[in-house]
């Protein structure tokens, strides 16, 4: 693989993810507006619009806060070791911070503001093994204030769905209107309590409307949208139109003394882009780039 | 809808006459201040040290903008609001001791903020949480960088805009604050939702 081209994909993947929301989460926001009755809720979606349409024009990050930065990677045999593609992502996030630019957000404990994206462990890479020979790289960007809302709770085994809705329910109430909703809102359950954040932040990463695989979690994401839609939130937490626009789940194997549920949001401006590289060819899923 | 348009230096009698559910418009000096900015200016105060920036009847947005630095000149590339409820814990001292009267900000502010801005004759309003774009567009131009040693999102930036806007009046200076509403509505919500689970 030609690491240029890797250099090039990496800019690119990080600037459609400031600048443009993938093309599924875009029609959504999209469609709310349209469906939108009330005058409060139908005039803070059309700024968001708005907004969504000028940054396009403009080739601007869309919101200032272009928060932390991280990559999930999908990696084949016979491709560039870990350590290069790591050193690539570091040496193109300080480029792209400068160019497009993104704003700097990598704090170190005592030393502050690097002001170039990278900073300790960061950007984090969630890499995953592949039996193919292709590089499937997300990058996604993540707001402060939709990850300081975020929530980790360990339920006993027995508390089961109920408890798993009811700690949902509460964690949404909680958050109102500090995250910028209406909220995706991803939901890792099982595993260890780590593996529970890593889920939940892996499914805000689904499209749109598509649903868990396994019947059971498809009925708890279709009922908890209802539910939490009925919180009553409303766009920017003004108390109308949509609260939460989809609920995914994720689910790993968990301990026989352990429920672990993870819940990540999304601000309405949820952002990622992905690029597939085949040996001859690499697409843009996300954003269907030509 | 009618949207009212103030100018800075901002009086009480603009301020008063608005209610929750009003929009306006802003134009003239607008500073950003978040976290670090708001804990150094009160720990100024404490000193008697004047600030490096004008606040007195003017206008606070919580904002961390997304700048460009060109040459010696800095372009705001995307400036939308940041949350305001990390704030509250400074607000209310940070209103009466700078003379603030209006904050912009989004997802509101509680009691303590309230009835500072109450006192004040001062209000809170709302903009587009994530609409950095729209916003940066009303900036004309940055006027002054204070205290960027902090880095660039905690410095406090000094901007020229020209209007503003629309601004939701969420909290006004009688003591009426729409998100404590709409929050009271969330919670009770909640306690139906829940009880339904049964």
């Amino acid at each position: 693989m030609d690491l240029n081209q890797l250099e090039t994909v990496i800019y690119r993947l990080l600037e459609l993810a400031a600048i443009q929301l993938p093309l599924t989460v875009e029609s959504q926001l999209l469609q709310k507006l349209e469906q939108e009755n009330s005058e409060l809720g139908y005039s803070q979606l059309f700024l968001i619009a708005e907004n969504l349409r000028l940054a396009k024009e403009l080739r601007r990050p869309l919101c200032q806060d272009t928060g932390l930065i991280s990559f999930f990677i999908r990696i084949g045999e016979n491709l560039p070791s870990y350590s290069t593609i790591r050193k690539i992502i570091q040496k193109i996030t300080e480029e792209a911070t400068r160019a497009i630019p993104l704003r700097p957000n990598a704090v170190n404990f005592f030393e502050g503001n690097t002001g170039t994206n990278v900073g300790r462990h960061l950007p984090w890479i969630f890499w995953e093994p592949s039996s193919d020979e292709s590089l499937e790289i997300t990058v996604q960007l993540k707001g402060g204030g939709s990850s300081n809302i975020a929530k980790l709770v360990m339920l006993e085994p027995l508390e089961g769905v109920q408890g798993i809705k009811r700690t949902i329910i509460q964690a949404v109430a909680e958050a109102g209107s500090k995250g910028c909703p209406p909220y995706t809102i991803g939901i890792g359950l099982g595993g260890t309590e780590d593996l529970a954040m890593i889920l939940a932040k892996k499914a805000l990463l689904t499209p749109p409307n598509k649903r868990n695989a396994q019947k059971e979690f498809e009925e708890m994401e279709l009922d908890l949208l209802q539910v939490l839609n009925s919180l009553k939130i409303g766009v920017m937490g003004l108390g109308a139109g949509p609260s939460v626009l989809d609920v995914h789940i994720l689910d790993a194997a968990r301990h026989p003394a352990s429920l672990p549920v993870g819940i990540s949001f999304s601000c309405w401006a949820l952002r990622y882009a992905t690029a597939h590289i085949f040996e001859n060819e690499i697409t843009y899923p996300s954003h269907e780039v030509i | 809808m009618a949207i009212y348009e103030l100018k800075t230096p901002i009086l009480a009698d603009q301020t008063k006459k608005l209610r929750v559910g009003d929009y306006i418009t802003i134009s003239g000096i607008i500073f950003t201040a978040r976290d670090e900015a708001h804990r150094r200016a009160l720990e100024y105060a404490k000193e008697n040290r004047p600030l490096p920036f004008d606040t007195q009847n003017g206008v606070l947005y919580h904002c961390g903008p997304n700048v460009r630095q060109v040459n010696s000149t800095w372009e705001i590339i995307s400036a939308g609001p940041t949350t305001s409820a990390r704030l509250e814990k400074f607000e209310a001292d940070f209103i009466k001791k700078f003379g603030i009267k209006v904050i912009i900000g989004k997802g509101g502010m509680a009691k303590q903020t309230e009835m500072a801005l109450k006192q004040c004759n001062a209000i809170y309003c709302a903009f587009t949480g994530g609409a950095g774009v729209l916003a940066a567009n009303f900036v004309q131009s940055v006027e002054q960088v204070a205290w960027i040693d902090l880095g660039i999102p905690e410095a406090v930036w000094v901007l020229n805009v020209q209007a503003f806007g629309p601004l939701f009046v969420a909290i006004d200076s009688h003591g009426n604050n729409i998100f404590t509403k709409i929050d009271n509505e969330i919670q009770k919500n909640k306690i139906l939702l829940l009880d339904q689970l049964k």
